[in-house]
């Protein structure tokens, strides 16, 4: 216990600052997402033939491994000179995380009781208008479920990303294991597990906050 | 036979669910527990097979105690319906109709043979449905073989909770119907939930009224009707009682007391209706038709008569209000 | 609507274009050339790859698959809400992490990596089973007791087969998850594909990269794929269309 306070004194300035990072790395990457991810399960909603081929490259995409992504993007990003650091890190956590989101949009909003759609056009509502006033609000729930899976699973992936220079809080954990340092090791850990419950508690508040009015079944 | 004998049923202290129940089913009788919901009907449905204890009381089951039954063998002497059918996605409909029989370890060739006779039942085709999966067959069909499956170890009693209540009222009927030409086939002993009064009317030998785990009445569905022995029995009936009575007379009945009209070959075009029809439907067909007349055939299919609105009328006062009346001012 | 179907094939070409401009990229640039040069190494890392895999998951089924089915037994209902929070919170946990930290329990090798692989491959396997148990028609669990099923016939004959989809669901995940995680091990020093990718990123060596990613990314493609024709051929045919809605 003694051991930890000694440490914790010495590394919390620095355990913080690069919790921020990681932090700042999965918002940034979640923002891009959500800003492609959205509007893009909106469209699928009204293209069948594309959702199918799009729903299906998600599915596939999810199953490549982290590390191995990494290891393909190195390359290709090496050849505009960016192949270690921030950039293949952000890309490869911006595609990670639009495929729940587009998912989630697509069959969120593909589940919205029928019923309710067509009383909106028999109210006359305008495309836009059904979308914005029925649809999506129907479907938020589903929605931020999608972004949650999203953004618990791109704190864990950021991780790894400290391995091709991302920083972050994988910065401890791959420096714990190169100086055989528990210390390091366990406050990474730590650090992320509660990185990521505090995440998913935020939404989850979001989620309810705005949803409960509107899902009463 | 299933006889209840004072049984009471609390959960925890306070709440007793059931309160005294006392009565008897008789062998080869339908009895249907009738009341609001919340008034215990379905608790007390399932304390026969155990799936509900007894907190006093007990409940015979021909000549046995259903305490000192191992409840496993117990439930397998029971049919047991209830009403989103229960049948297993992942089975077929063979396997499904033929779990408890398999659960007794028969051979078989006794399984095949009692399918296809528990199929013929059912008046689905034993061969084009067997293989079927549950999701496969609509509702009423589903329900159908809910029904066969409990009759399948060929169970001297049966329970029924709600068993036709998910259906639309045109396949309600229809399968009630099927189904109470099964009994007179299979005679069991039935005990059957229901919140519907027209179909406890319907199928009922005699109504067991509930109300907060008490009975408010035990009686035959006729008397039940005429001679409400409490406010509430009376009032749970509701108003249109006597018309609801309907159902439970015939043509036959009428053309018995008060007789039918003559017919009249000079009007063309009118609707015919089968004299052992109940007098609720022909009711409503008239209605319906906005006929002035329906004729009545024999079974032979020969014309014997008439009936008119007013014939009903008249034969609503004679046989039923009558009764009713009479039983208010007594 | 051919305007949509347009639009749906230029798509589906375009990335058919970019994952073949890759390739043909990767092999004019001998990025592959690696598994060919030094084809003995590829194989013994592969194999270990794939054994780490096979021997983590199959210790995780055997364990989080009864564990699953005995938490949802009524005698441990009321343990339910608190094991699933507890898996829920070990989910949040990074895998990089789980690896590294069994080091000090059990040092660097092979034991390390397939014990580290097992603890992370059995949360998303109990999970799948308890809310694939979970998920099951109350009436239906009525019905078949008051039939007279005892309860491991309506374990074996009812619960079990109507959640199949939910529980092969979660081995695919844990295995697909598995195979990624698998590639760290490297940290350990149990070898495995992620030798090369370590190796590529350290030596800032393209041909490693390329040469330990692809067919680890091929690796997890393809189990997922059998993993799913597996699914489909073991589910009972009348619970796969209730657990597809």
């Amino acid at each position: 216990m003694e051991n930890w306070a000694r440490f914790l004194e010495v590394n919390a300035p620095r355990i913080l600052e690069l919790t921020i990072d990681h932090a700042i790395l999965v918002s940034l990457a979640l923002a891009v997402a959500l800003l492609i991810g959205i509007p893009l399960g909106i469209y699928l909603t009204t293209n069948q033939y594309l959702a199918d081929t799009v729903l299906q490259i998600a599915s596939i995409t999810l199953t490549i491994p982290s590390i191995a992504l990494f290891g393909v993007m190195i390359p290709i990003f090496s050849l505009v000179n960016q192949g270690i650091g921030f950039v293949p890190a952000f890309v490869a956590l911006v595609l990670y995380a639009q495929l729940p989101i587009i998912r989630n949009t697509y069959t969120g909003i593909k589940n919205v009781n029928p019923e309710m759609r067509d009383a909106a056009i028999g109210m006359g509502m305008k495309t836009r208008q059904r979308l914005l006033r029925v649809e999506i609000p129907n479907a938020l729930p589903v929605i931020m479920a999608g972004v949650r899976t999203a953004v618990v699973m791109n704190i864990g992936i950021a991780v790894i990303a400290a391995y091709i220079g991302a920083g972050g809080l994988g910065v401890l954990i791959t420096q714990g294991i190169s100086r055989n340092d528990n210390y390091l090791i366990i406050s990474g850990s730590i650090a992320v597990a509660i990185l990521a419950i505090i995440a998913d508690s935020i939404l989850l508040f979001i989620q309810k906050r705005y949803t409960k009015k509107v899902v009463a079944d | 036979m299933i006889s209840f004998n004072h049984v009471t049923k609390k959960f925890g202290e306070n709440i007793t669910a059931i309160d005294d129940v006392d009565f008897t089913v008789e062998e080869g009788k339908i009895v249907v527990l009738l009341g609001p919901s919340g008034c215990g009907k379905t608790t007390l449905l399932r304390m026969v097979n155990r799936l509900e204890s007894i907190t006093e009381g007990e409940i015979i089951i021909n000549g046995e105690n259903s305490k000192d039954m191992d409840p496993i063998e117990l439930r397998r002497k029971i049919g047991y319906v209830i009403q989103s059918n229960g049948l297993f996605p992942n089975m077929t409909i063979e396997e499904n109709v033929m779990i408890v029989p398999d659960l007794l370890g028969w051979s078989k060739k006794d399984k095949r043979e009692r399918f296809e006779y528990l199929m013929k039942l059912s008046g689905l085709d034993a061969k084009d449905y067997g293989k079927r999966y549950p999701h496969e067959l609509s509702g009423g069909q589903q329900q159908r073989i809910g029904v066969v499956r409990a009759l399948a170890a060929d169970p001297p009693v049966m329970l029924m909770d709600e068993p036709f209540g998910a259906l639309d009222p045109i396949i309600r009927e229809k399968i009630q119907d099927e189904f109470l030409q099964i009994q007179r086939e299979v005679k069991k002993t039935i005990l059957f939930v229901s919140h519907d009064i027209d179909e406890a009317i319907k199928m009922a030998d005699k109504i067991v009224l509930l109300r907060d785990g008490k009975i408010m009445q035990f009686d035959t569905p006729s008397e039940m009707l005429a001679h409400p022995k409490q406010e509430f029995v009376s009032q749970f009936f509701g108003k249109d009682r006597a018309i609801k009575g309907l159902s439970l007379h015939t043509v036959e009945n009428l053309r018995e007391v008060i007789g039918l009209g003559p017919v009249d070959d000079s009007v063309q075009d009118t609707k015919t209706i089968n004299v052992h029809q109940d007098l609720r439907n022909t009711l409503s067909m008239l209605l319906n038709q906005e006929a002035d007349q329906v004729i009545v055939k024999d079974d032979a299919g020969e014309n014997i008569g008439t009936i008119t609105i007013d014939l009903v009328q008249k034969y609503l006062h004679f046989e039923i209000k009558g009764k009713v009346s009479a039983s208010q001012e007594g | 609507m051919n305007r949509k179907k347009l639009i749906g094939n230029i798509v589906r070409y375009a990335l058919y274009a970019v994952v073949a401009a890759f390739f043909i990229w990767a092999i004019s640039n001998s990025y592959f050339d690696y598994i060919f040069s030094q084809s003995g190494t590829f194989l013994v890392l592969l194999r270990q790859h794939i054994v780490l895999v096979l021997v983590s998951s199959l210790l995780a089924i055997l364990i989080a698959v009864p564990a699953g089915i005995l938490i949802t037994r009524p005698k441990f209902k009321r343990a339910e809400w608190i094991v699933s929070n507890i898996a829920n919170l070990g989910q949040t946990i990074p895998s990089l992490a789980v690896l590294a930290l069994m080091i000090s329990f059990l040092g660097i090798g092979f034991q390390t990596a397939v014990f580290a692989l097992f603890i992370y491959s059995i949360l998303p396997i109990f999970r799948n089973t308890v809310a694939g148990i979970d998920s099951i028609d109350k009436n239906m669990i009525d019905a078949a007791k008051g039939m007279g099923m005892k309860p491991h016939q309506i374990l074996f004959r009812i619960e079990l087969p109507n959640s199949a989809y939910s529980i092969l669901a979660g081995i695919r995940t844990a295995v697909v998850l598995n195979i990624g995680t698998a590639a760290l091990a490297y940290v350990v020093g149990a070898g495995g594909l992620g030798v090369w990718i370590f190796t590529g990123i350290n030596l800032f060596d393209n041909g490693f990269l390329i040469s330990g990613a692809i067919p680890v990314t091929l690796l997890a493609i393809v189990a997922d794929f059998i993993l799913r024709r597996v699914e489909y051929a073991v589910v009972p045919k009348g619970s796969r269309r209730i657990e597809k809605a």
